[in-house]
């Protein structure tokens, strides 16, 4: 199982957290604090985890910006770092080569995003196309919406003419 | 024309609506992008709070206007701040019917709250609606929520509806409600045990994604139970094999692999059933062996397959044909120049090695590679295997760089837990008890803190109980070993408690034995010890018992004493200290030191430590004396069942008029604080548990009257009488206990009973460690370790030959060695050739990793917003590249690998109007990277990747970081790099 997903800048910047298994705001900061300690001052060489605590952590970098997994013992390290790597081509399909100033300002939808390829520390789809689908069908209602929204402002200005 | 371009620019993004948040959004986002510290930083988002908290509870909101406020909650939140004002709001927001407003809402409390904060009862309901909604991705979004938000109370509220939604037409909702099942099942298992049916059932799914999410229930359910689900053996075994042959749809396909996801849950779960079941194995060999075959090892994705086909050979009835097949993948791990795949490697075989020991000699070279590496995860991994394959004829290597590693490390954590191996593998395969304490010492010395207490009593009695048997002169050898390295090691600072506490029992014990050392000798180190660990009282009791056997050897042995002067300061500080313990030990002392020798030889019998103690429960020896304290008038004993009724009569006759109720009280009256009753307190308690004691004095009685019955009138009503009469009673209670000889037998009985039971397993171990020691030559020490690393983790003697390869190879000091070298040394040099000839040919595969340095520098170059930027200003793209090439000195090599034209480098920058298939190129090259050089991997590129970017994304991009004036030339240009470029 997925404990927790982070996303941390080179700087240590925190990009993304997203919990499954239950931690209080401040061990939040503690795991924050300890784990990018770790993560981002481990050469480029070598190996893409990290015993922590009990756990493996499995991070990988892509430009400036490192994805971290916590998980199980028993779990296979090597399909979580194809995991994180399923989610970046997921989030570079759906913004268009997407870089880490994509997920700055749009956190929220990386968050949407992650939330129908994980779910409760497991990968609940694996097929691309059928998260990218569900996706943009909340896209298109949201965008349902707008015009909508813009329509009735519409009408309303034009009444009010 | 910069001006129109600008222009341009703005109106694109005006149309886009940019980032589709406000300026006051953006502006937070920037100015937190540019805090330099951390300080700074937070600076900026408490006045965030500010602001957040002020403005969200004004009146009339608009909605868009409180979702971008949530979204701006999360955002503190992430940072690490507490924005626990604004949850309310976002509990609120998913009451919202419009989908847009209720996600974000939902999307907020996930984040926020845990499964036990109050607000989700708020929630529930809005769940239970929302799970009824026509609209499914409004069940969508609940059924995420669900997932993170019901704990074990709520899970009945949502259970039915959840049920129903296993049947609903549209595949994500079903996906999703399986997973809530599933999640449900972790929090109460209990709570879903009647719907277990129903995994069952969606195992058979249409849809593959809701196959593939039921895996994970079943896993758990098979992990519990496996006899329930062997009837499915033949249908997973089904399920895999069309995976495997390409029977999914194409949208699982992931790097050319046929769902790996799916085929990797089926083997954890096929590995299960296969324990140890050989008719199950059977039906899965083939299926297994065709994977092993059709995997492609050169993709990650491969590797992580083929890792858990080495799982389940492990897991399920051995197959010889599957186990080869598994051993030449560990050995394509362990031989690649990947740190991820050596540790996979490593790990399989640590699997692996418990079926056919015989396999981790073959790879002895690489793992002791992998022992020297300075990759701290490797080295760990290392370990584990290394554990999983101590004998005997091992352990003192094992052990021995365990601790070297143990020492060398901060990490408490792994500390704690290699000190725990080192213990439990010198307990389990100690060649010799010399050498068993000088690795104990060892853990103690650098980890003695962290071990658990129970090892230093295994210790002790490992010492005191030396070979078990009959020979006496082993062990009395073996125990001045023991001192005399306490004695060496005592010297040293700052040494764990527990590690002092074994010292000081030793000296005590032993510390004179041999007559090696003189009493005086040993009581001064002593007293050093409790001098120096002044604030640990569990030492400096420690420390005074061993005084105390010390002279008690000394006295019985009939030789004068003369207590040290710093052993009297010691001991007379002690009798006046807060602890009650140090006190009564340190009278102890005194007491025993007075004594004549018959008396003392009694009390304390030289090396008895491990005597049983014969206890008389009845008390027999005291019968003599209760007869003459009864001849002299005094209360018979009565047992406390009879008691209540006799204690009216001694009531009464102490002439004093009590309720019946402050009886009680000789069990728990220093708990009832009873004003009225206090005043009266004294002379009603004092009497019967003046009689009440086991054997009655009437003396006693009589004195602590007195002294109660003063108080009580001076002051009755205040507390100050309870307070003395507790002095007074401690007495009355303590007294006998104290110095009577039955307590003292009751204390031992208590120490022999543990000794009884821990007698049995300590010689378990004494067997094992004696016949440990008859099997081994013990040339291992003479020789330096090193030399023979290899010979001595994986083979006996017999395997000489191959013994100085490692070694030589690499350990510098190995050299004068060089002469034993064999074949092995030179594969070994063969073998590097390799890898420098893959190195200069093709990408190593550490470059698996995208985001190493030299790959960032590398990207951005290629990329066409990067180029677009250089048609602005071409100085600034070189400055990147620079910046990149910096960081890694080998970029423009690997840009010649990687792009294969001669767009490399820093001169692709100036290649600005390359079309955009220099990009493709560009992925091309990852893919193939990721493939681990192989080249085919183009033809599949175009229906993977066609949305790349197209220009108007990035002049968008662009448009908006100028207006929030970031460029980037500016602090930090990877920002703007492609996360996958």
């Amino acid at each position: 199982m997925i404990h927790f997903v982070l996303l941390i800048s080179r700087q240590g910047k925190v990009r993304l957290t997203k919990w499954y298994s239950p931690y209080t705001q401040k061990e939040r900061t503690k795991v924050l604090r300890e784990l990018s300690g770790v993560i981002l001052t481990r050469g480029p060489k070598l190996c893409n985890f990290v015993e922590w605590r009990g756990y493996k952590v499995v991070y990988k970098r892509y430009a400036s910006l490192y994805f971290c997994m916590c998980i199980d013992q028993e779990d296979n390290e090597l399909e979580v770092l194809e995991i994180i790597h399923h989610y970046v081509e997921i989030l570079d399909r759906y913004f268009g080569s997407v870089c880490e100033l994509d997920l700055i300002f749009n956190f929220h939808k990386a968050y949407y995003i992650l939330d129908e390829l994980l779910i409760a520390g497991e990968l609940q789809e694996s097929s691309k196309k059928s998260v990218a689908r569900l996706i943009s069908a909340q896209d298109s209602l949201v965008e349902m919406a707008k015009e909508q929204r813009s329509s009735i402002s519409n009408i309303i200005a034009q009444a009010t003419k | 024309m910069e001006q129109l371009k600008t222009i341009g620019r703005e109106l694109a993004m005006g149309s886009q609506g940019g980032f589709g948040q406000s300026k006051e959004f953006l502006e937070l986002v920037k100015s937190i992008g540019e805090a330099r510290s951390k300080a700074e930083e937070d600076r900026i988002v408490l006045h965030e709070i500010e602001t957040l908290k002020r403005r969200i509870s004004e009146p009339d909101i608009p909605k868009r206007k409180m979702k971008e406020f949530i979204i701006r909650l999360v955002y503190i939140e992430m940072l690490g701040h507490d924005a626990s004002f604004g949850y309310i709001h976002a509990v609120k927001m998913t009451h919202d019917d419009t989908l847009l407003l209720k996600r974000t809402g939902y999307l907020a409390v996930t984040l926020f709250l845990n499964d036990d904060h109050d607000l989700i009862i708020l929630i529930v309901n809005t769940i239970q609606k929302d799970l009824k909604s026509d609209n499914f991705l409004i069940v969508c979004a609940a059924l995420n929520a669900v997932c993170r938000l019901i704990n074990d109370e709520t899970i009945p509220a949502v259970l039915p509806q959840v049920v129903d939604l296993l049947n609903h037409q549209k595949e994500a909702v079903r996906k999703k409600a399986i997973m809530a099942l599933h999640r449900f099942y972790h929090k109460s298992p209990s709570s879903v045990s009647h719907l277990f049916s129903n995994f069952r059932k969606r195992l058979c799914d249409n849809d593959p994604g809701v196959m593939g999410a039921t895996l994970c229930p079943l896993f758990d359910l098979i992990t519990v139970d496996v006899n329930t689900y062997k009837d499915l053996v033949l249908s997973f075994v089904s399920i895999l094999k069309q995976v495997a042959e390409r029977r999914l749809p194409k949208g699982y396909d992931y790097h050319q692999m046929p769902a790996p996801f799916i085929q990797i849950r089926l083997l954890k779960i096929l590995a299960l059933l296969g324990s140890g079941d050989k008719l199950a194995s059977e039906k899965m060999y083939t299926v297994v062996g065709d994977i092993f075959r059709k995997c492609d090892s050169t993709s990650n994705i491969g590797n992580a397959v083929l890792y858990e086909c080495i799982c389940c050979v492990s897991s399920i009835y051995p197959n010889p044909k599957l186990l080869e097949a598994a051993a030449e993948v560990i050995s394509r791990f362990l031989k690649s120049d990947s740190h991820n795949l050596k540790y996979m490697g490593i790990d399989a075989l640590g699997r692996l090695i418990k079926i056919s020991p015989e396999i981790a000699e073959q790879h002895q070279l690489a793992v002791i590679d992998c022992l020297e590496d300075p990759d701290d995860t490797l080295k760990r991994k290392t370990f584990e295997l290394l554990y999983k394959m101590t004998k005997s004829s091992n352990v003192e290597v094992i052990v021995d760089r365990m601790i070297d590693y143990m020492i060398s490390i901060n990490d408490n954590h792994y500390k704690t837990y290699i000190a725990s191996r080192c213990v439990e593998l010198a307990e389990q395969f100690a060649p010799s008890n010399h050498w068993f304490i000088q690795t104990m010492n060892k853990v103690f010395e650098h980890a003695g803190d962290l071990v658990n207490i129970k090892v230093a009593h295994n210790l002790m009695r490992l010492i005191a109980e030396g070979f078990g048997e009959d020979d006496d002169a082993a062990d009395s050898q073996l125990r001045s070993s023991a001192v005399e390295s306490y004695l060496r090691i005592i010297g040293e600072p700052k040494l764990p408690s527990v590690f002092l506490q074994v010292i000081c029992w030793v000296f005590g014990e032993y510390g004179t034995a041999d007559g090696k050392y003189s009493a005086s000798y040993i009581t001064g180190k002593l007293c050093d010890v409790a001098e120096a660990y002044s604030n640990d009282e569990t030492v400096k009791a420690y420390a005074v018992t061993a005084l105390m056997k010390i002279y008690a050897f000394e006295i019985a042995s009939g030789r004068k004493v003369d207590m040290l002067p710093e052993c009297q300061s010691l001991v007379e500080e002690l009798s006046a200290s807060h602890s009650t313990d140090l006190q009564q030990r340190a009278y102890e002392l005194q007491a025993v030191v007075n004594l004549d020798a018959h008396a003392v030889e009694i009390i304390m019998p030289l090396d008895a430590s491990c005597e049983d103690i014969e206890i008389d429960k009845n008390l027999s020896f005291l019968n003599s004396y209760v007869q003459q304290s009864l001849e002299n008038g005094a209360q018979p004993y009565i047992p406390e069942s009879e008691r209540s009724g006799t204690l009216d009569i001694s009531n009464f006759r102490s002439q004093d008029q009590h309720e019946a109720s402050m009886h009680g009280l000789k069990f728990e009256a220093y708990e009832l604080p009873k004003a009225p009753v206090t005043s009266r307190i004294p002379p009603a308690s004092v009497a019967p548990s003046a009689e009440l004691v086991p054997v009655p004095e009437p003396s006693y009685s009589r004195e602590t009257h007195q002294v109660a019955s003063v108080p009580s009138i001076s002051d009755a009503g205040s507390t100050e009488p309870r307070l003395k009469l507790d002095g007074v009673r401690r007495v009355v209670w303590g007294k006998p206990t104290y110095s009577s000889p039955t307590s003292s037998t009751s204390n031992a009985s208590q120490s022999t009973s543990n000794g009884v039971t821990q007698v049995d397993s300590a010689a378990n171990v004494n067997s094992k460690a004696r016949k440990t020691h008859d099997s081994r030559k013990p040339e291992a020490e003479i020789t330096p370790e090193k030399q023979k690393l290899a010979a001595s983790l994986f083979g006996g003697p017999s395997k000489t030959e191959k013994r100085p390869t490692s070694a030589s190879h690499k350990v510098a000091k190995a050299s004068s060695h060089a002469a034993e070298k064999s074949q092995a040394p030179k594969a070994a040099v063969v073998s590097n050739q390799a890898t420098l000839e893959k190195i200069n040919h093709q990408p190593p595969p550490d470059l698996l990793d995208l985001g190493e340095p030299t790959v960032t520098s590398s990207a951005p170059s290629v990329d066409p917003f990067k180029q677009l930027e250089g048609l602005l200003d071409t100085t600034q793209v070189t400055s990147t590249v620079n910046h990149g090439a910096v960081g890694a000195t080998e970029a423009p090599d690997i840009m010649a690998l990687y792009v294969g034209t001669p767009a490399g480098g820093q001169s692709s920058s100036a290649e600005n109007s390359l079309p955009s298939n220099i990009y493709d190129v560009n992925l091309t090259s990852e893919l193939s990277n990721l493939t681990s050089g192989t080249t085919n991997a183009g033809a599949t590129l175009p229906t993977q990747f066609t949305k790349g970017p197209n220009p108007k994304d990035a002049l968008e991009k662009d448009a908006l970081v100028r207006q929030m004036g970031v460029t980037p030339s500016s602090q930090n240009p990877n920002l703007f790099s492609d996360l996958l470029g």
